[in-house]
């Protein structure tokens, strides 16, 4: 099917065809990547801004090289939110880049709901590469992608996703993406990480969505456990009484993973910390696909640029 | 100087008038009502008397909004008070009650004059000023309450800086029932609060955005209506939002307690569903609650918890309104949509009668603050407000008489208009 949108702002707003448009396209530019020259010429001429006011090495260098393997143009800005002084709104900027001509912009922003304001500002497509705690939907197209390459299906699998749940854009985006595609999604952490309503954050899905008093519960029988990060700079906010125990009560060990499914596969989005919420030796264990899912990263990006802005796509 | 406002159907709650009448106004003070039924000629136009036509509309006491932020002084870019009671009066208000924290903050007796001068001059409606609880609104030390009375303040409130030491709430409490003053607090426990630009619930975590709970709200409502018990003293909460807050203020009421509170229209009208889409004009503290909450409200309008419908008006500039979400400010203007949502949200939906809507405008408003107003008896000053029930219009935003334009209705099909506002028998607005 085509692919008709201008933006791609959030997994919420996607239906499963559009989903799966973007990841069976991403399974024809996986390839091109393998190729001695990794480089095809489906954008030439086109500009793409990344636009990042957070710290960010493996999207930005992803989205980076996702365009520059398509042939497009790719500039990096890195803007600081505590530099844009507060006379300076987000029209002067939407303004300023409009004027650019740039055919994508990949904003990732600390506010939720940037892209989506930017994008009523500016002809350019908006991608949306993190905003807040909102969405991260080229994130959760890649573990989506991961998980169906290794897996072949998605519908029906037991997903755990397991630690800063409320801080995690990830983990939305993930929790709409699965359940779209018939996914049953369990969420662990303490549940002073977990937001309210949380079960409530999906409508007319095939899968569920189901937040467990405890992570065992969540990964007992899961096909797939997905942690998350632990944001250090969040301990003052005494949302658990440290790292030492956090580790103990939530982090995934080898043998918490005995809990799962004999051949889960483990993710993480990173950058993980460690020790922390998942030991080394299970990020180092034949089960962890947080590698794959950083090369898989680069083919999902391409694909959402060509769709969006390739003449073909549209 | 009279004026008859001739054939209208008078509401006037303070009286328990609903009648087809007319109204006479003499000298700026209504001087009588008298049945115009058909077939009589009701008071008979004499040659010295402007007769304005009221058939098919409603004449009301004129409106009474306890909750205005009117910027001067330190923020004309957003709003004067001359601009402000411009819009009072489109909106049908005759009476507003300027919250104190402007720059300087109102908490001494010659800001609180700066603000009487200056709504003298405009002219339009009255404005009545409402003073600081503590000095610059920090919640430590109280203001001069008594000098600020003295020079025309009738309640006291740190709106927006909700005082969080309980003791110092407690004496503000014991001092200003000394002075005759009524404390209005936006109770919100900040801790609690913790940051949020909105209604904690499915939407909040669904948009990634910091949570307000109702929790915060309604811990500081049942500290203020404890402590309204321990001091004897009248308090007023402002813009109650959720419906834990309302059964409290329900329950106080029936104590006896000298407990008052206030809605606004938007959280009549609207829901935190309608942050999707991060419009910054739907941000406003307190937040816009739920379904629930929102259903909570309207009963507790039709049964008589709430006493008045309150706009809190606040004024910002478009350029404010275009920051990122949770870096704009919080607010919305509400002085020219009030009538238009309170109708058509709570009349034309058959939820609340029309003579209760009328009294949150006009009786109650007055009463709780003991204002002058919100009658039509005989002798009092003819502020009066008459509106079409029934007036279609869509709510454009550079019509506003407001300098500033921070709706959520904009572009809303309302039903309900304004007429006529008559201040002191003074033409200050026709439609």
């Amino acid at each position: 099917m085509a692919f008709t949108r201008k933006d791609l702002l959030g997994i919420r707003e996607l239906s499963v065809e559009e989903i799966n448009t973007i990841l069976d396209t991403a399974e024809s530019f996986k390839e091109v990547s393998a190729r001695a020259i990794k480089k095809v010429p489906a954008l030439r001429g086109k500009t793409v801004i990344n636009l990042f006011f957070e710290a960010s090495t493996r999207t930005r260098t992803s989205f980076e090289i996702a365009a520059k393997r398509l042939s497009a143009d790719a500039v990096n800005i890195s803007a600081s939110t505590s530099s844009v002084s507060k006379g300076e709104s987000l029209i002067d900027m939407a303004q300023n880049l409009q004027a650019m001509a740039p055919d994508a912009i990949v904003i990732r922003h600390p506010s939720p709901g940037v892209p989506h304001q930017l994008s009523k500002m500016v002809s350019a497509s908006i991608i949306n590469g993190g905003d807040g705690a909102h969405e991260h939907p080229t994130q959760a197209l890649l573990d989506a992608f991961t998980i169906r390459q290794h897996k072949r299906r998605i519908s029906g699998l037991q997903v755990a996703i397991v630690g800063d749940i409320m801080h995690s854009r990830v983990a939305r985006s993930n929790a709409h993406l699965l359940t779209k595609l018939g996914a049953h999604v369990r969420i662990g952490g303490p549940r002073t990480l977990i937001p309210v309503g949380y079960d409530k954050l999906i409508e007319n899905s095939e899968g569920s969505l189901t937040v467990c008093d405890h992570i065992d519960e969540a990964i007992a029988g899961s096909d797939v456990v997905m942690m998350l990060r632990i944001q250090r700079e969040r301990m003052t906010d005494a949302f658990f009484p440290s790292l030492k125990e956090y580790s103990v009560q939530y982090g995934l060990t080898l043998r918490r993973l005995g809990l799962a499914a004999g051949d889960c596969i483990v993710m993480h989005p990173g950058p993980v910390n460690r020790g922390i919420e998942i030991s080394s030796e299970v990020v180092d264990s034949a089960r962890s696909l947080i590698l794959d899912q950083v090369t898989n990263g680069v083919a999902v990006r391409m694909a959402i640029l060509f769709l969006l802005i390739g003449t073909e796509g549209q | 100087m009279k004026l008859l406002i001739q054939g209208g159907r008078i509401i006037d709650p303070s009286q328990r008038i609903d009648k087809i009448s007319d109204l006479l106004i003499e000298d700026g003070r209504i001087k009588s009502i008298a049945d115009s039924v058909p077939g009589s000629e009701g008071i008979l136009p004499a040659s010295d008397v402007e007769v304005f036509d009221a058939r098919g509309l409603i004449v009301a006491p004129g409106f009474i909004d306890l909750h205005v932020h009117l910027r001067e002084p330190g923020e004309e870019y957003k709003e004067t008070i001359a601009s402000g009671a411009a819009a009072a009066v489109a909106g049908g208000f005759t009476s507003i009650c300027a919250m104190p924290n402007t720059k300087p903050v109102n908490d001494s007796a010659s800001v609180t004059r700066f603000i009487i001068d200056k709504a003298r001059e405009a002219g339009l409606a009255r404005v009545y000023p409402v003073g600081a609880i503590t000095r610059e609104s920090k919640g430590e030390e109280l203001a001069e309450m008594a000098e600020m009375k003295d020079a025309g303040a009738v309640a006291v409130s740190d709106d927006g800086r909700p005082v969080m030491d309980s003791q110092v709430m407690r004496h503000a409490m014991e001092y200003a029932r000394d002075h005759g003053l009524i404390v209005i607090d936006h109770c919100q426990d900040l801790r609690l609060a913790a940051g949020g630009v909105v209604n904690e619930g499915r939407y909040s975590t669904l948009l990634g955005l910091k949570g307000m709970s109702g929790a915060a709200e309604e811990s500081h409502v049942a500290r203020d209506i404890m402590l309204a018990e321990l001091t004897g003293a009248r308090v007023h909460i402002a813009h109650i939002s959720t419906a834990g807050s309302v059964e409290m203020v329900r329950l106080a009421k029936r104590q006896g307690l000298g407990v008052t509170c206030e809605v606004t229209p938007h959280h009549l009208a609207l829901t935190d569903a309608a942050v999707v889409g991060f419009d910054t004009n739907t941000k406003m503290s307190p937040p816009l609650r739920s379904e629930e909450d929102r259903a909570a409200l309207i009963e507790a309008a039709r049964d008589g918890t709430i006493d008045a419908i309150a706009t809190d008006h606040a004024p910002h500039h478009s350029d404010e309104k275009m920051f990122e979400y949770d870096r704009a400010p919080f607010g919305v203007v509400g002085l020219e949509t009030a009538l238009g949502v309170a109708l058509t949200v709570l009349h034309h939906s058959g939820a609340v009668p029309l003579a209760r809507i009328v009294e949150m405008l006009t009786t109650g408003p007055a009463l709780a603050f003991s204002l002058p107003g919100g009658t039509l008896a005989e002798g009092s000053p003819a502020d009066v407000t008459v509106f079409d029930p029934e007036g279609e219009w869509t709510v454009d935003v550079q019509r506003f008489k407001s300098k500033s334009r921070n709706t959520p209705f904009a572009g809303w099909r309302l039903r309900g208009s304004v007429a006529a506002t008559f201040a002191r028998g003074r033409d200050v607005f026709r439609a």
